[in-house]
């Protein structure tokens, strides 16, 4: 799942401006798990505009803002709406598709999109994954370095960690103790023998498009 | 060809000492000090930021260092350069005649002075040495293009934790390191001599083959081993060290003498160092004065080790 975050108050009212009609287009998948971008903060949002004097001429949530064809149909009578901007509540990705449909009208994100994430409790995300292309998390106990390790550090540990806590966050445990841990329990330590060739950063070059159709 | 692979692969003690350079341009300090040291150990390592705290760079210190007629070791992390970068500075480094390295991941810039600068880490310290291998074995960079002349040969360094838990992460990871190119590995400071020794059992049921130095820390004052002990990784001053800088430090306020703890700290550090060469423990140590490089005469000379 994206995990998001709400901006600042003060920050979606900057963008927002002058303007004095607003749409609002939440999402329907990651931003609502989020409590960032479901019918509840549409609601919240409108209220805020509403005080400021503004007009919120249009709402909607899109199943998957990240969507493409989805979120055409759910545009339309937004834009219709001829709202002077909209606010989007999903994660980077939807924002942008949004805009893609949104005609003239600037599209603003009202969320920070922070990362690939895991629900570990209701209310609390942990990051999991950090798209790197070529994914290790075979070799390292489905604990992954690149993400869980401060420094990415594919080739083991650094000497920071002190009492199995990272230099860099003490909340965090060392990754490589974690992969550790796993490969001994799963009985596959002998994984960590495997002297691995450097990955590379080439498969990271962005933006990448990947298409089953042949073509983009 | 390296003074320290010289030293070390004639089966010499090998002695290096490390240099900062300065919090700014001026090298004034760090020049006296390798007067000092000139002479009095085989090389100079130069540190790349330590502890992610912003320095002028480690390759202008070197080529200071050379020019003077002291053999510097450049330091390398992996957390300010990727591979272009780190390879272009190896490749000026062999223009001025260095040709002694040591590879680091580096410490995180989140525990430095400068939080906001980007990590890296393109490379961590494995992958640093892994390139500089193959740089020599092909003769071509890391773009895979052939060096006139011929690829610069670097006697490669590494580091390693002997006070850690699990140790077999370490160990695991200085045998990587090894394959990857390291020659030598200087340890982090070490302070009991037991737990070293129980260090080197491991790496040598490991089967792994390489020159050890092991690293010094002349303490200063029980404060500064308490500060370590809490904050430095790997670092572990055992106790009875600390109680006794405590008492140097009370006896010194008592009889109006300055500087006791710091007398006892060279004394302590040159009984590990000779302790170390005598019992044949590792190959040569690597003293971090951490500032003091002008004891460092006094220390080897109180051990009794000349180069």
């Amino acid at each position: 799942m994206i995990i998001t975050q709400k901006k600042p108050t003060e920050e979606v009212m900057a963008m927002v401006g002058d303007a004095k009609t607003v749409a609002i287009v939440g999402c329907g998948s990651c931003a609502t798990a989020c409590q960032t971008g479901g019918e509840a903060q549409i609601a919240e949002l409108t209220a805020i505009l509403e005080q400021a004097g503004k007009k919120v001429v249009a709402t909607t949530v899109a199943d998957y803002c990240c969507m493409n064809l989805g979120v055409k149909a759910k545009m339309k009578p937004v834009v219709a709406a001829t709202p002077e901007c909209v606010i989007c509540m999903s994660c980077g990705d939807g924002v942008q598709c949004v805009a893609k449909n949104a005609g003239n009208i600037p599209v603003y994100p009202s969320n920070n999109t922070m990362y690939l994430g895991e629900a570990v409790r209701f209310g609390v995300w942990e990051e999991a994954c950090r798209f790197c292309g070529e994914c290790v998390l075979g070799q390292t106990g489905a604990v992954c370095p690149i993400t869980q390790c401060a420094k990415s550090l594919v080739n083991g540990p650094c000497g920071g960690q002190k009492n199995g806590k990272c230099e860099v966050n003490p909340e965090n445990e060392c990754a490589w103790i974690k992969i550790y841990e796993r490969l001994q329990a799963t009985g596959q330590v002998e994984k960590l023998m495997n002297t691995r060739e450097d990955k590379g950063y080439g498969a990271f070059a962005y933006p990448r498009t990947i298409s089953l159709r042949g073509k983009k | 060809m390296s003074i320290l692979k010289d030293a070390l692969e004639s089966g010499k003690f090998g002695v290096t000492a490390e240099m900062a350079p300065p919090k700014g341009y001026d090298f004034a300090e760090q020049m006296e000090a390798a007067e000092v040291l000139s002479g009095k150990v085989h090389a100079v390592n130069v540190t790349d930021m330590q502890s992610a705290s912003l320095k002028a760079s480690g390759i202008g210190l070197c080529i200071k260092l050379k020019q003077a007629g002291v053999e510097p070791i450049l330091q390398i992390t992996g957390r300010d350069r990727n591979r272009m970068a780190i390879m272009g500075d190896i490749l000026s480094a062999a223009s001025f005649g260095i040709d002694t390295m040591l590879a680091l991941t580096g410490d995180h810039p989140v525990v430095g002075d400068c939080k906001d600068s980007k990590p890296v880490y393109d490379l961590d310290s494995v992958g640093i040495l892994k390139m500089l291998t193959k740089m020599e074995q092909t003769g071509c960079d890391c773009g895979g293009n052939e060096i006139a002349g011929g690829a610069p040969q670097f006697y490669k360094g590494a580091a390693v934790t002997p006070v850690y838990e699990p140790i077999f992460l370490q160990i695991n990871k200085l045998r990587q390191k090894v394959e990857a190119g390291a020659m030598y590995v200087q340890t982090q400071g070490i302070f009991d001599l037991d737990q070293f020794k129980y260090f080197l059992d491991a790496v040598d049921k490991a089967g792994i083959k390489t020159h050890i130095m092991a690293g010094i820390i002349p303490l200063k004052s029980a404060g500064m081993a308490n500060y370590m002990n809490q904050n430095v990784p790997g670092i572990d001053v055992p106790q009875h060290m600390i109680d006794r800088l405590s008492a140097a430090a009370a006896e010194g306020k008592e009889k109006g003498i300055k500087g006791l703890p710091t007398q006892l700290g060279i004394e302590m550090a040159a009984e590990m160092i000779a302790k170390i060469k005598d019992e044949k423990l590792c190959d040569g140590v690597h003293i971090m004065a951490i500032g003091a490089e002008k004891n460092v005469p006094t220390i080897l000379d109180k051990a009794g080790i000349t180069v």
